[in-house]
């Protein structure tokens, strides 16, 4: 008999195991909404499916009725928008002070200690001095996202700088390269992709940011919607506002992933192949 | 450059780290063109002083001069090196791995500034590097990226690197360790081929007595002669062994020689790989 440990599933079999938790509970969701609606049909804590149709229908296709915008759309360009500027500007300072730091010894006394210092602040509890220092708009929640992962970036771009081979920075010094051309051709291509990684990882958390602020003082975006609702209990917006943030994430993950195999495919096979 | 300059000489040279001893007293001169082959045993200083002729280390006292003017204190491209690993660029192609060189020692500004070279410069730095990969016999792997290269070709293409800058000496830190045995000795007679094509002056550290006997023109052998057993730091290594290897006949007996030296054989048959 094969052990466990060998089975595989075959290509259907893993798709079809892959979906299997999902429709488990979709399954387990539409049986209790319809118990709960059975018994209140103005229940609004587990709305049926249509009633999220319904919402979704308003939220995205129709024109509010105050403002004449898209919601839906409004909310999801708002905050895409100061998402790709935390998250763009947190991956530039990263790779630029990681690989300074992790290069050239100069830069890296004074920063470095600052560097994990600054990751040490918890961002939410600045949150307040960003809103008065910066003020209720944009910038203040494009900073919490800085604020939030750059450390992060930058210690890893520089644990990553230091973790290339003595040997592979001894010889292009041999080759006669100057400290900018092996910055530049040794060193950033082979870390890009390692910040292409550490983006991956750090997207949660600048979600977190992105929302943590618009709960608190936003106009428009997801995380101030679902907050708005919040108020009227509006389960049937707030459900597929959270799924089509997690969509969002997904999309975003996995286009980074595309980048990286795309752009940077010794890496891969340096790696191993690995797929995750 | 005169039939007496040597082209490197190494005066009273030691290297100490606070009252550890590595190395003491060595004083060495060794002319264009020899292949000198470094054994001995683990923790000998043979590293050390591979990193002092390299740059990346420097000497406590004396002198390492190169063409009788001493060294750069940092790697320069008088010096070629091969490591055992992590020699060549994950990132680029087998050719681009070569070209590196010429785009890095190009005098334009272009190159000082993207580390690039464009245009005719850029063909002509092709031309060269694909010559080389042509004399360690990688042109069908010219377009491939090292990770899909066995580890002969990538060391083929270590050597090939360092080669096209024409570097005065040429280092080679256990070059073939790390490689199986067939291989091995395709690699042993590439480089001899280019040690006696190029007029190149070797230094190749090996942990194995046989392969720097049958390589090298000149056997060095690294070995502490005084031993203190209550702070075995005390005493630096010195050459022991100084062996010339182009007298036929001479070889059998030396390598018995060398064999029978006590620490070394000790130190030799059980020295593992790291």
């Amino acid at each position: 008999m094969t052990r466990i440990i060998n089975a595989q599933p075959n290509r259907y079999g893993r798709l079809l195991l892959g979906l299997l938790p999902f429709i488990i509970l979709l399954v387990i969701y539409i049986a209790a909404s319809d118990a709960r609606l059975a018994e209140n049909p103005s229940d609004k804590l587990l709305p049926s499916l249509s009633s999220f149709a319904d919402a979704i229908t308003r939220m995205a296709f129709e024109p509010s009725k105050r403002t004449g915008e898209y919601l839906f759309w409004a909310d999801t360009l708002a905050s895409a928008v100061r998402l790709a500027m935390g998250v763009g500007i947190s991956a530039l300072l990263g790779l630029v002070i990681g690989i300074a730091n992790g290069m050239v010894p100069y830069v890296r006394s004074p920063l470095s200690p600052l560097v994990t210092a600054i990751s040490l602040i918890p961002p939410m509890a600045i949150l307040p001095i960003l809103f008065i220092v910066f003020g209720l708009g944009e910038v203040s929640k494009v900073v919490l996202i800085v604020i939030g992962i750059s450390p992060v970036i930058i210690r890893d771009m520089q644990l990553r700088t230091d973790a290339l081979p003595a040997e592979q920075l001894i010889k292009a010094q041999t080759l006669g390269g100057n400290s900018w051309q092996i910055i530049l051709r040794v060193v950033l291509p082979q870390i890009l992709p390692r910040l292409i990684e550490a983006v991956r990882l750090t997207l949660g958390s600048a979600w977190l940011f992105l929302i943590a602020a618009e709960a608190i003082a936003a106009t428009e975006g997801l995380g101030y919607r679902i907050f708005l609702v919040r108020r009227y209990l509006s389960m049937d917006v707030i459900l597929p506002y959270v799924a089509w943030i997690t969509l969002l994430a997904f999309m975003m993950d996995y286009a980074l992933k595309r980048l990286s195999l795309w752009a940077f495919p010794w890496y891969q096979k340096a790696q191993g192949g690995r797929n995750d | 450059m005169t039939e007496h300059q040597p082209i490197i000489e190494i005066k009273n040279l030691w290297k100490e780290y606070g009252a550890n001893v590595v190395l003491e007293k060595l004083n060495l001169r060794v002319m264009a063109g020899e292949f000198v082959s470094i054994v001995g045993a683990s923790g000998c200083g043979k590293t050390t002083f591979l990193n002092l002729l390299l740059g990346t280390e420097q000497a406590s006292r004396g002198d390492i001069l190169l063409d009788g003017q001493p060294f750069d204190p940092e790697p320069s491209v008088e010096r070629g090196i091969v490591f055992q690993k992590y020699s060549v660029f994950p990132h680029l192609t087998a050719i681009q791995n070569v070209m590196l060189g010429e785009e890095f020692g190009h005098s334009g500004l272009g190159s000082l500034l993207t580390g690039r070279l464009t245009g005719s410069a850029k063909r002509d730095a092709r031309d060269r590097a694909m010559a080389m990969l042509e004399k360690v016999g990688l042109v069908q792997a010219a377009n491939r990226y090292p990770s899909e290269l066995s580890g002969g070709m990538q060391q083929r293409l270590a050597i090939a690197q360092a080669l096209l800058k024409q570097p005065r000496i040429l280092l080679l830190d256990e070059p073939f360790g790390a490689l199986d045995p067939g291989i091995r000795k395709d690699m042993h007679s590439l480089i001899r081929e280019l040690w006696q094509e190029q007029q190149l002056t070797v230094f190749m550290i090996t942990h194995d007595l046989s392969e720097g006997f049958e390589l090298g023109s000149r056997l060095w052998v690294f070995d502490k002669p005084r031993i203190d057993p209550q702070a075995p730091e005390r005493f630096g290594a010195q050459v022991t062994f100084d062996i010339p290897l182009n007298k036929p006949g001479e070889k059998q007996r030396q390598f018995d020689l060398v064999r029978q030296s006590a620490t070394l054989a000790s130190g030799a048959s059980s020295e593992v790989q790291p």
